[in-house]
């Protein structure tokens, strides 16, 4: 059962349409429904073509996006999961294990949404806790001593806001993976796969190179949090969520010139739509990326990171 | 911004109010008390009946941990100033023309630099009462600043932390100070020089989870509110009310995430010490 989202409601239509069509058995309905998908999948690419930032932000959260394990499956091979932040407990929010990426030896680190009821509630909707930020950093320092490149996939709607991270220390756990980020010796990617929302997404993106789908989000707070926060006492507050996302700049298109990302992974009609498609573009981007790093010493890496943040902002 | 530099050091009488009827009496948020504001202002800012530790911004700040409140304050390079163009009920710009007004500072952080027990040090002070204290480009460039002042002088490096995370109209490069001032610690670090926080109410969200939370040494003013998630976020998550003292600069220290809780009246001392036993490591026996 596909998901549909409120701005779609003409591609519902024309599937249901097509799939009576269908449901009539003969020929002629088949051809007629076939001749509709086309004109469908035509309207979708116009409509994906020229989303608002609050619709892209639905797109970045749609429940059939692909998640970290769809990426992994597709682009690593003998991907060996790793567990546990060796203080307390496993973090199935965050996770993150070896494998290789186009024959090379990787690292690959990410929030896991999970993709029905029980998986969602398993990985907590990508919420991560402090364990999951302390296991980030465990393997980080892991592949920092044995050379691997560093990939991560960010897709979260925030770290857990919950009362027993606050008191295993959920803002220090986030602000040591950021140190460790900086800190690494070897290449390190992230993309910005769907949500990349607050402190639980710097967590594990202050890297060399910042790539983000076209309708990914990146941002310091979700548009509702930030709506609910500057239109205080509008009694509106709710329902200025899409003019928050416009005025938050939020989008790939916009960060891109802004700085704070370097490259934009195209995901024609949306990742959830052609999952195999964009998975493919999403594999080449950090193949390029990851070939744009190789040949730096530790220290040149360190320094290009450190040099990309500080530059942040200043020139705009 | 010539007029943020070498302010001339006050060593008494620091918040400078002229004492109007109005603000002869100062009545405490936590007890209600009425003191005298000069009693208040030569308490630290504490209040005598109950020791409750009020904001202060850095003026106050500034006197109070230089020896002698002697210091000198440093220029904080321009930033881009609305780089989103924000607008939500008013214009970010006026928002900061208002805090600017109110604060007579020019951004949520100052910094100085002075001696403290003898050593030289930069401080910086975060300020809430400058839109909250708010982490936008001007407080990661003023962190910036202060950092690598101390890194050019060998000099340990303080905050005075406090805000309620990130300064919300400037979207995305509010998050981005957190790496930027990570980069920062980074440069401290491997300088060999301390870097010395002090939590003051209230430390939240982005700041907390980046530059508050790094310290080689944190301390915490006693009742601070200190956390990455706001309480009301948490209690709509875990639908559950949340316990007398949670989040407060006590109950982390009970968690293991400060190394002390230390009253104001005590901060100089405390932060001489530190500094001494970790810039000076060899003294006569
Ligand atoms: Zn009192």
């Amino acid at each position: 059962m596909t998901t549909y989202l409120d701005f779609e409601k003409p591609l519902a239509e024309a599937a249901a349409r097509a799939a009576e069509l269908r449901a009539t058995g003969t020929p002629a309905g088949e051809k007629a429904a076939a001749k509709l998908d086309a004109r469908a999948d035509k309207a979708a690419a116009a409509l994906y073509a020229k989303l608002t930032p609050w619709q892209r932000t639905q797109v970045a959260r749609h429940p059939e996006r692909p998640h970290f394990k769809d990426y992994v499956a597709a682009l690593i091979t003998e991907f060996t999961p790793l567990s546990g932040d060796r203080g307390f407990a496993e973090d199935a929010a965050i996770i993150g294990g070896m494998g290789r990426f186009n024959g090379r030896s990787v690292m690959v680190i990410g929030h896991e949404k999970g993709a029905d009821t029980a998986s969602r509630v398993k990985h907590n909707f990508g919420m991560g806790r402090p364990e999951g930020y302390r296991k980030a950093i465990r393997l980080m320092e892991l592949a920092g001593r044995f050379g691997l490149p560093v990939i991560t996939l960010v897709d979260t709607a925030g770290a857990y806001p919950g009362a027993e991270g606050e008191a295993r220390g959920q803002a220090e756990a986030i602000a040591r993976a950021t140190q460790a980020s900086l800190d690494l010796p070897v290449p390190m990617i992230a993309a910005i796969v769907g949500e990349g929302m607050s402190g639980g997404a710097i967590g594990l993106a202050a890297a060399n190179r910042i790539v983000m789908f076209e309708n990914a989000v990146y941002a310091v707070i979700s548009p509702e949090g930030c709506a609910s926060i500057l239109w205080r006492g509008d009694d509106k507050a709710a329902s200025r969520a899409a003019e928050a996302a416009e005025a938050m700049k939020l989008t790939a298109a916009d960060l891109l010139k802004l700085g704070v990302i370097d490259r934009i992974v195209a995901e024609p009609g949306g990742a959830h739509r052609a999952p195999a498609e964009a998975i493919a573009n999403l594999g080449a981007a950090l193949a390029t990326e990851l070939a744009g790093l190789e040949g730096q010493s530790p220290a040149e890496l360190r320094a290009g990171r450190r040099a990309k943040f500080l530059a942040m902002g200043r020139l705009i | 911004m010539s007029w943020l530099t070498r302010i001339r050091p006050r060593l008494t009488g620091f918040l400078g109010r002229r004492e109007t009827p109005d603000n002869l009496w100062h009545k405490c948020r936590a007890c209600n008390a009425m003191v005298y504001t000069k009693e208040f202002d030569e308490n630290l800012g504490v209040c005598p009946k109950c020791e409750f530790h009020e904001r202060i911004g850095p003026k106050e700040r500034f006197a109070q941990v230089f020896d002698g409140g002697v210091h000198t304050r440093l220029e904080i390079p321009a930033v881009p100033e609305d780089p989103l163009g924000f607008r939500d009920q008013k214009k970010y710009t006026d928002r900061i023309k208002a805090a600017r007004t109110a604060t007579s500072e020019p951004e949520a952080m100052a910094v100085a630099t002075g001696k403290i027990g003898g050593v030289d040090a930069v401080v910086a002070v975060q300020n809430f009462a400058f839109m909250g204290g708010s982490m936008g480009l001007a407080v990661g460039e003023a962190f910036l600043t202060g950092a690598m002042a101390a890194v050019k002088a060998r000099a340990p490096f303080i905050i005075f932390t406090a805000a309620g995370g990130a300064r919300m109209q400037e979207g995305i490069l509010s998050l981005m100070q957190m790496p930027r001032t990570t980069v920062a610690v980074a440069e401290l670090r491997e300088a060999g020089l301390p870097y010395i926080v002090v939590m003051t109410d209230p430390t939240t969200g982005g700041v907390t989870a980046s530059y508050a939370m790094l310290g080689d040494i944190q301390i915490a003013e006693p009742g601070a509110l200190i956390g990455f998630a706001g309480q009301r976020v948490i209690e709509n998550t875990i639908r559950e009310k949340l316990p007398e003292g949670f989040q407060r600069a006590e109950y982390l220290l009970e968690h293991g995430m400060l190394d002390m809780v230390v009253p104001r009246k005590d901060l100089h001392a405390t932060l001489a010490r530190l500094v001494e036993l970790l810039m000076r490591q060899r003294v006569a026996a």
